[in-house]
């Protein structure tokens, strides 16, 4: 177990590496700078002021100079000096990151606690009203954009009937936390009850689960004691790509419900063109990922013994 | 013959498809006695294994009891209510698959899943299961049993994999042992080992034995009486004996036929084997008459129009041809 640990996190490092050199070779190619906003602004600055801001930020250095810093840096932690507020970027996400993080595992759980549960009913009654209502469901919820829903879930429950909160973190508390995280969560919730519902009939029709009808065991226990773990093996999967890629689906709903999170920041930064806010989010983004996929094989390394031993 | 343990009467096995419903296997009829073992042999998809589904009470849509009657110890176990027919299941009549690579689960220790067996027919708790799953490790001859109860399906070999089976199907010693093509997935040297573990421990508990096999060289060696089943019907039924020296169906003859013998070329010099020619119909495309007919080389104008009648044969045996013998 420790080995596929140790592993894993070995793999995490070259992958690391690569995305540190795309993100700086990205933003060393676009075009447009902190200091050209202001002339699309119609800002006109001093050619001179921009020229100093220029050198003080190390904008003219060559490239293999500016990476050879970039890289040093991020190593040790320091992720740069945002343009716009002066702040170190750590502190920056510092601030944004326990609110993103609590809205992508609330978006999860309610994704989990629905998705899963719904998915394994639909399975062993195919062709009932749970499954026809909630495959529909599913497939509904996966094709409304999440901006949309969440526009939907303000006007419903925040203006009609003004239970909660239509936008914003106020005290942070779980009021302003149910809708951002609803409509955050509503899509992986849907993709989780179809794949659970496909994974639990796959898993049905094993040839070890015909050995255990054939023990003369009743159908529930076939079920909990021979169905559900081999399900969760494929369920864990698309948990963990969801979750993955939960930080960033967050941009659109943070953003929507004016939610002090990684994704509003990372909006705000590029529309600012502080590209070192920018590029400090996507390293986290990308790191919660990895972190998430190295969580993901763990589980798998625990459930399945074929993995374990490999 | 004895009072049947296991008797089969006209069972037919329905399967929709499209809307339609097709008879799988139809008007087959077979018994058992105690501790008898009975060989059901035909080519793939002949309905060998759904016939022992249906034994197990196991048919699954889209296929279900067309028909018939299939009795335990004279109860009608198709009219038991499921809590009783799941306990029949396992403790009297147990069944081992083909593929022992995907039979077992393999997320779960061999040890476990032959414990269940102790715990759902035997009430016993999960410790005193496992002691008893060494014991049963130990006599279908598996090394270590103590070591391989933690052991998973996936870090044993196909062999070792089948003689856990063996110890499912055997835990609870049950009247019947259902062995649908158990050596067919091994390797030949296995094969024997297999069949002789079978054959042992049921002898030694007196457990009746179903063999599903296309091979008619292993059933005959393993059975005293065997059933040839084509296109989902039994085309005859006889001794083993009599079934090798006296074949009655022209289906039965070409199996035979194309059974390869050591020492053939030294005795009668380089020959092909023979074969069928020709493959099993379709459930959804059983001929008119005669199902053998499309392959038979003695058909007539009878086999096409009439539908040959089983007739008896001595001791008990059966044949499905017009033109038998």
């Amino acid at each position: 177990m420790l080995a596929v640990l140790l592993r894993r996190l070995l793999n995490i490092i070259p992958t690391v590496g690569a995305v540190i050199l795309v993100i700086f070779l990205l933003f060393s190619v676009i075009p447009g700078s902190f200091t050209s906003t202001g002339a699309e602004d119609g800002r006109m600055l001093d050619p001179q002021v921009m020229e100093r801001m220029r050198k003080e930020m190390g904008l003219d250095d060559p490239i293999l100079e500016r990476f050879g810093r970039y890289v040093g840096h991020t190593l040790v932690g320091d992720l740069g000096k945002s343009f716009r507020t002066r702040e170190p970027v750590t502190k920056l996400i510092g601030d944004r990151l326990w609110p993103s993080l609590k809205l992508a595992i609330a978006a999860m759980c309610f994704a989990i606690l629905v998705g899963v549960p719904l998915g394994f009913i639909a399975a062993l009654r195919p062709g009932s009203i749970v499954d026809s209502v909630s495959m529909v469901g599913a497939v509904s919820g996966l094709s409304l954009p999440q901006f949309w829903l969440g526009l939907m879930l303000m006007y419903l429950f925040g203006l009609l009937l003004g239970w909660l909160p239509s936008f914003g973190y106020g005290d942070g508390g779980p009021r302003y936390l149910i809708l951002p995280a609803l409509a955050l969560g509503f899509n992986p919730m849907a993709l989780l009850a179809r794949t659970t519902r496909a994974a639990v009939l796959d898993v049905l029709n094993a040839d070890f689960v015909r050995t255990a009808r054939s023990k003369g065991m009743a159908e529930t226990r076939v079920v909990t004691w021979h169905v559900m773990r081999n399900a969760l093996v494929l369920v864990i999967t698309t948990i963990g790509l969801q979750f993955g890629s939960l930080m960033g689906a967050a941009v659109v709903v943070e953003k929507l419900f004016s939610w002090p999170g990684l994704g509003s920041l990372l909006v705000d930064s590029v529309f600012q063109r502080d590209i070192p806010a920018v590029q400090g989010c996507i390293l986290v983004i990308v790191l919660f990922f990895l972190v998430i996929n190295t969580l993901v094989d763990l589980a798998y390394a625990v459930i399945d013994p074929r993995i374990r031993y490999a | 013959m004895s009072a049947p343990l296991l008797e089969v009467e006209n069972l037919s096995i329905a399967l929709s498809q499209g809307g339609k419903s097709y008879k799988a296997v139809e008007d087959v009829s077979f018994a058992i006695a105690s501790g008898e073992t009975l060989g059901l042999v035909g080519e793939s998809g002949c309905g060998k294994s759904i016939t022992a589904l249906a034994v197990m009470g196991l048919l699954r849509q889209p296929l279900s009891l067309g028909g018939g009657r299939i009795t335990l110890d004279g109860g009608d176990i198709h009219n038991l209510p499921p809590a009783k027919l799941r306990q029949l299941r396992g403790k009297r009549i147990a069944m081992i698959f083909q593929e022992p690579m995907t039979a077992l689960n393999p997320l779960s220790t061999v040890g476990r899943q032959i414990a269940e067996m102790f715990v759902l027919h035997a009430g016993a708790g999960w410790s005193e299961a496992t002691d008893r799953t060494v014991d049963a490790l130990r006599q279908v001859h598996v090394p270590s049993p103590e070591r391989r109860v933690k052991d998973f399906p996936h870090q044993l070999s196909g062999g070792m994999r089948q003689r856990v089976m063996i110890a499912i199907a055997l835990a609870c010693s049950p009247d019947l042992l259902i062995a649908d093509e158990p050596t067919t997935a091994l390797d030949v040297t296995v094969q024997a080992e297999i069949v002789d573990l079978m054959q042992e421990l049921c002898a030694a508990k007196g457990t009746a034995i179903l063999m599903i096999s296309h091979d008619l060289g292993l059933v005959a060696n393993m059975c005293r009486r065997v059933a040839v089943m084509y296109a989902g019907r039994i085309v005859e039924q006889q001794a083993a004996d009599e079934i090798f020296e006296r074949p009655q169906h022209p289906y039965t003859r070409g199996l035979i036929a194309s059974l390869p013998r050591l020492g053939a070329r030294i005795v009668h010099g380089r020959q092909r084997l023979q074969e069928i020619s020709g493959v099993v119909p379709a459930i959804t495309a059983f001929p008119a008459g005669c199902r053998f007919r499309p392959r038979c080389q003695r058909a007539t104008d009878i086999c096409q129009s009439n539908d040959p009648p089983p007739t008896p044969l001595p001791e008990d045996g059966l044949v499905r041809c017009h033109h038998h013998g």
